[in-house]
């Protein structure tokens, strides 16, 4: 897997200390580091982004290679630290590893990393492939060192989730950090980032020289219409050419900023047109018309811009061939689409035995004919939305649930407004909304929805789980301490899935003036072990699909008029049966 | 020089992505380049998964290319027809027969019958390989051995190029001891299930 790679090329590059917040497409990054651990490497799961740039920094002013890993969104989190780390650089190589999501494939945003690079000044790399990446590394982390600078390295998810064959070295570089040296350097004042903006300047124009050379920015082919791509659009590029048998000048750029100016004035001379091929936003097309401005090239720039590229989601081979061909004048044979009987829509959705579903389920129940508003946030929970629960009426960012309902409630008073965050959420940038709530006497029920790990990106450890990256058992973050000492009226803890004690609790605490909370304690259904099988006897079904209508558990179908229980999916959460008015779903059947 | 696109199909939480490690681990193993797209995140709660395997010194995208296919192996019927677009003209599909309700079409929003894509498969794919991965699993005492099942035919099937005893190395290095027996009697029925030539 690239991310594998990637984790494998920081190893041998010497990285001493790793830190990141999972996320989807880059969590096996470090979980891989934490996998193999060769001595005097650190690993941890950072409570948030902007914490895990923090402490590679801080190890990186000392001397030691680190790396920081996040998804694209992670680094919004982080931008606070990384923006002044431009400014104040380091002594270590320090690479921040983002993962971009095009398509978006398990994101909310499609916002592209590269942008991120020039905003900051950092160099950023962009590699195509699993096995380059993990060459890639390493070059990350010599220009880091070398110019004493943190550095971007963006994969996006086809080479984050890829597999490739990499050939693996065994040997590693030494990790023998010098030690931290006090110096004014570390400290920033306007003075010192008025010098250093000018010397940051001076070496990015440098750069853009420089990485002229660097071996994994080139041109091929030949002819007056040139390609331009990078990351892993090239690699789409070159399959489309493949399938199209054509061989055009084709301009890749690993090095997206600083751009490689010499190199790219090389590849126009001699060009009529350019069509770029890239995933998110028109980077390299920016920079190829900049350029053909700044010299005066009479060269037409195609791509996002001009509409001859898709401008949103993920590229493909066939979306790559489909401009390729328009481009070049080559004819493609019409494609007849197939006549399939209709198709069945698959929305991804809650597990069957999620204690959400039955969190969701009871506050639905306890709200029953009274007004409230339901903001959600992200984790598997986000799924609540679908039908039937039908219970996130906003999802935004990390921990806005608590904070977006607090402005609903200044909006309207007399709506319930609830906050749903996961436990991992809760930790990474909840706490501060609920003492921003508590402060300012902002009328709102926090529901915690504890399961025991960070669910959707693969059950990472996180500050309640009382375990960390570097195996060591520790003491637990109690979430309800936390919130009693913020001054949280009441705070009570249930199982959701005893559904009477869990919608009694909802009530009570949606009756408190000020903020209340309850915290829903159950585990991940994907880490627990399965409780007793449920099934449905047929001849107590009175077929009226309320477990279906209300619950929407995937593991429950409609058999001639009857409800089903699918044993290989049942968890035994017991939740259908508490719902069901006939009685007719109890403990049976075997595994 | 081989080449060989084979896609994976199914819904999330089914195996499709142990079942592609292992098929491109299999053509490693002979000494072969491999690479593999997966469904990460998500869309493995319950929602459509594709998985791409790709074989060959000459491939450079992660995916595979609409028609290029030359193995679908659906995990479900449904899913199987959803990606028939990427099969090449003569290429093979193998079906597993059971089909997955989703909750839209329970909840009523959208009918959905297997027996229809079943009989579609039947009637537009030359050769169809349909697998009973209920009955395999039943056998087998355990509802998780589908996608071994699967790989069984697959291998079965002549497409993949690797015989049934490498293939079975290939499993024996990647699975834990305790499931060997069972993953090894999932392989056999499932190879079963392909007609002998």
């Amino acid at each position: 897997m690239g991310n594998e790679a990637i984790a494998l090329g920081a190893i041998r590059a010497g990285v001493g200390l790793v830190a990141g917040y999972p996320g989807t497409p880059s969590t096996e990054t470090l979980e891989t580091v934490a996998k193999y651990k060769p001595d005097g490497i650190y690993v941890e799961w950072s409570v948030n982004e902007k914490a895990a740039m923090e402490v590679a920094a801080g190890a990186a002013y000392a001397g030691v290679r680190t790396m920081v890993t996040m998804k694209q969104v992670g680094l919004n989190v982080a931008s606070d630290p990384l923006m002044s780390l431009a400014y104040v650089g380091v002594k270590g190589g320090m690479v921040v590893l983002v993962a971009d999501d095009p398509g978006p494939i398990s994101s909310q945003t499609e916002q592209d990393t590269r942008h991120f690079a020039q905003f900051s000044k950092l160099p950023v790399f962009d590699p195509a492939s699993p096995e380059e990446a993990y060459l890639m590394i390493a070059d990350a982390f010599e220009l880091s060192e070398r110019l004493g600078t943190p550095v971007l390295f963006r994969p996006t998810t086809r080479v984050c989730h890829g597999c490739a064959a990499v050939e693996v070295e065994e040997q590693r570089r030494g990790v023998n950090p010098e030690g931290f040296v006090k110096d004014p350097r570390w400290v920033i004042f306007p003075r010192l980032a008025f010098e250093n903006h000018k010397k940051i300047e001076a070496r990015n124009a440098a750069l853009c020289d420089e990485f002229s050379d660097y071996r994994y920015n080139t041109v091929t082919g030949s002819g007056r219409k040139g390609v331009a791509a990078g990351g892993v659009s090239y690699s789409y590029t070159r399959e489309a050419a493949k399938l199209l048998g054509i061989d055009p000048k084709l301009l890749r750029v690993a090095t997206p900023y600083p751009f490689p100016e010499r190199l790219a004035l090389e590849f126009l001379s001699g060009l009529d047109e350019v069509l770029v091929l890239e995933e998110l936003d028109p980077v390299i097309e920016r920079e190829l018309i900049y350029l053909c401005g700044k010299h005066h090239l009479n060269v037409k720039i195609r791509g996002k811009l001009t509409g001859d590229a898709p401008n949103a989601g993920e590229l493909s081979t066939e979306l790559a061939k489909i401009s390729l061909a328009a481009y070049l004048g080559i004819p493609l044979p019409a494609q007849q689409p197939r006549k399939t009987p209709p198709l069945p829509v698959r929305p991804p959705v809650l597990c069957a035995g999620c204690p959400h579903r039955a969190s969701f389920y009871a506050v639905k129940q306890a709200m029953k004919g009274r007004k409230a508003a339901f903001s959600g946030d992200i984790g598997c929970y986000t799924l609540g939305n679908a039908m039937p629960l039908d219970m996130v009426d906003t999802c935004l960012c990390m921990g806005a649930d608590v904070t977006i309902a607090q402005g609903l409630h200044r909006a309207e008073p007399d709506t319930v407004n609830f906050a749903f965050i996961g436990d991992s959420t809760f930790f990474a940038s909840g706490i501060t909304g609920v003492i921003n709530a508590v402060y300012n006497e902002t009328n709102i029920v926090l529901i915690v929805l504890d399961n025991s790990t960070t669910a959707m990106t693969g059950h990472q450890p996180h500050p309640g789980t009382g375990r960390t990256m570097m195996g060591n058992v520790v003491e637990k973050v109690s979430i309800a301490k936390v919130l009693e000492a913020i001054g949280v009226k009441s705070v009570t803890r249930v199982n959701p899935l005893d559904l009477d004690a869990a919608v009694k609790a909802v009530r009570e605490a949606a009756a408190v003036d000020g903020v209340s909370a309850v915290i829903f304690e159950s585990p991940c259904i994907a880490v627990a072990k399965p409780l007793t099988l449920h099934t449905v006897d047929a001849d107590r079904c009175i077929g009226c699909k309320k477990c279906i209508r209300e619950l929407g558990c995937p593991a429950i179908s409609m058999e001639n008029g009857k409800a089903v229980i699918e044993p290989s999916m049942c968890y035994g959460c017991t939740i259908c049966a508490q719902v069901c008015p006939a009685g007719a779903i109890a403990v049976g059947g075997a595994r | 020089m081989m080449e060989l696109n084979v896609l994976l199909a199914g819904v999330g939480g089914q195996g499709t992505v142990l079942a592609s490690r292992l098929i491109a681990q299999a053509a490693m193993d002979k000494g072969f380049f491999a690479r593999t797209a997966e469904t990460i995140g998500m869309a493995q709660r319950g929602g459509c998964v594709v998985s791409h395997v790709r074989v060959g010194e000459e491939v450079y995208s992660p995916l595979i290319p609409l028609g290029t296919a030359d193995l679908l192996i659906g995990f479900e019927p449904g899913e199987a027809v959803r990606c028939l677009p990427y099969l090449k003209n003569g290429g093979t599909v193998i079906a597993a027969q059971k089909a997955i309700m989703p909750v839209t079409a329970s909840l009523g929003g959208a009918a959905y019958d297997g027996a229809v894509m079943l009989d579609y498969l039947r009637e537009n794919v030359p050769g169809v390989i349909l697998v009973d991965g209920e009955a395999i699993c039943a056998a087998c005492g355990s509802p998780k051995v589908l996608n071994v099942a699967l790989l069984g035919a697959a291998v079965a099937s002549g497409k993949l190029g690797v015989t049934m005893d490498e293939m079975q190395k290939t499993v024996e290095a990647r699975v834990p001891a305790k499931y060997l027996e069972l993953n090894r009697k999932a392989l056999s029925l499932g190879a079963r299930a392909v007609p002998a030539k």
